[in-house]
């Protein structure tokens, strides 16, 4: 359980005084740019702009080094996997192999192989500071702002906002729940076999989801007791106003959208053949 | 959207936020590499049974999407895409499962089975593969036994504790008609 969850951290930097809807439309604009493209010169040319904007946000890696860890561990797995599975999908996709050494039977290590492989990678690394960035500066009260601001019913919006909200709650009734029944000599551990242990889980999950379905009702009588969903719009405590930073960041991220779209398919393809 | 009950709206908030919980810590390794007991799915389930189709979708896509950003920073939308599908049409076709009313018995064990089965079979062995190749230009065998893991692995726990879940919740309701006349 020594796993953590990203937070907020609280910072003076040009990317924290974003707003929040701003940071939020840069990170979809930025994923579906790294998403779409397979070329390595604008997953290159992205990584150098995701690793600037990091540097930026005066957020140190060892903040976040613990996520950075699972992240690598499984970039790791996932291109063993992709290997064992598929050691020529490199050669399918580039149409032709320039074979490095041989191993066994379809398994030869080809540079069109190792080529796919590094862009998947690559892809992973454009993404990843984005999304950190977006979780670590902006601040949740705020987020559920920048989802309605963006279009999102704020009903919607609200319950992201109750989600974020409750997270720690939950965590904590959970770990007093598995405490309790543990010191009841209820074994969740490896030692148990497969089916004892989920039956033991079972015995922490109950408690906890239905006191979660009682926290549902009281909840939901407070918000109706003070008229939540009366009205069509409603403000937000912790809404920031667009100023003159936030367009040009904007702007310049429809910009690298629409320049990365237009050199990835210039060709009529979404990879970059150097063979 | 606009006419959500506040009741609908809690419980996507709170049911996101358990269903990451679940999701984070409450996986059960079986095994074999990459697939683990997710009881998430399980409270998925019951949450599209009892609180309809809509709350059912969001919390699968909320919830998702929240845990993968929180624990991996990066969101992998094509499974994120399969929870909320799971979570929809659980809640659709679970909808005559009349759970509020206490009734859980033999019959509606055997319905609520079927549909969680064919509706995660569908989710796992076909979607999430197709996206992922539609996506991230993955290969494609390696995506399909990925997928024919996870579908087996959870449409297995949803049946056994989604199940336990729905029985326990009946439980916890009154039946309809439960007053005699002496």
């Amino acid at each position: 359980m020594a796993q953590e969850l990203l937070s907020y951290i609280e910072r003076k930097s040009p990317v924290h005084s974003l707003s929040g809807a701003t940071k939020l439309i840069i990170f979809i604009l930025y994923s579906t740019a790294a998403m779409l493209t397979y070329d390595t010169r604008v997953l290159l040319a992205l990584l150098v702009i995701s690793i600037v904007i990091f540097v930026m946000s005066k957020i140190r890696i060892r903040e976040i080094g613990f996520i950075l860890v699972f992240i690598l561990a499984f970039l790791l797995l996932n291109n063993i996997a992709i290997y064992i599975f598929s050691p020529q999908e490199g050669v399918k996709i580039y149409g032709s192999s320039h074979v490095l050494f041989e191993l066994a039977g379809r398994y030869n290590i080809t540079w069109e192989q190792l080529f796919y492989q590094f862009n998947i990678t690559l892809k992973y690394f454009v993404v990843i500071p984005a999304a950190l960035l977006f979780v670590v500066t902006t601040h949740p009260s705020e987020f559920a702002a920048s989802l309605n601001k963006i279009g999102v019913n704020y009903k919607i919006a609200y319950s992201v906002s109750l989600a974020l909200r409750y997270i720690p709650d939950i965590q904590r009734d959970f770990k007093t729940i598995a405490k309790a029944q543990q010191a009841r000599g209820i074994d969740i551990s490896k030692n148990q076999k497969l089916w004892k242990r989920i039956k033991n889980i079972s015995s922490i999950i109950l408690p906890l989801i239905f006191s979660t379905l009682d926290r549902i009702e009281v909840i939901s009588n407070a918000m109706e007791l003070r008229r939540f969903g009366k009205k069509k719009k409603r403000t937000w405590y912790k809404e920031k106003p667009f100023r003159k930073a936030d367009y040009i960041v904007l702007i310049s991220g429809l910009f690298i959208l629409v320049v990365s779209l237009l050199i990835t398919f210039y060709d009529g393809s979404r990879f970059y053949n150097p063979f | 959207m606009k006419n959500l009950s506040i009741r609908t709206i809690v419980a996507i908030g709170i049911g996101a936020a358990v269903f990451l919980i679940l999701a984070k810590f409450v996986a059960i390794p079986t095994g074999i590499p990459n697939t683990t007991v997710q009881t998430a799915y399980a409270f998925l389930a019951l949450m599209a049974v009892v609180f309809g189709p809509i709350a059912g979708a969001l919390i699968g896509f909320i919830g998702h999407t929240l845990n993968d950003a929180l624990s991996y920073g990066s969101v992998w939308w094509s499974w994120v895409f399969v929870s909320l599908f799971v979570g929809l049409f659980v809640g659709l076709l679970g909808k005559r499962i009349n759970v509020e009313n206490g009734e859980f018995g033999t019959k509606q064990i055997i319905s609520f089975n079927l549909v969680q089965a064919v509706v995660q079979a569908i989710g796992w062995f076909v979607l999430a593969p197709l996206l992922d190749i539609l996506i991230y230009a993955e290969p494609a065998n390696k995506v399909f036994v990925q997928g024919l893991f996870a579908g087996i692995s959870n449409i297995i726990t949803v049946g056994i504790i989604g199940t336990i879940l729905l029985v326990a919740y009946a439980k916890t309701r009154t039946k309809s008609n439960s007053l005699t006349k002496e």
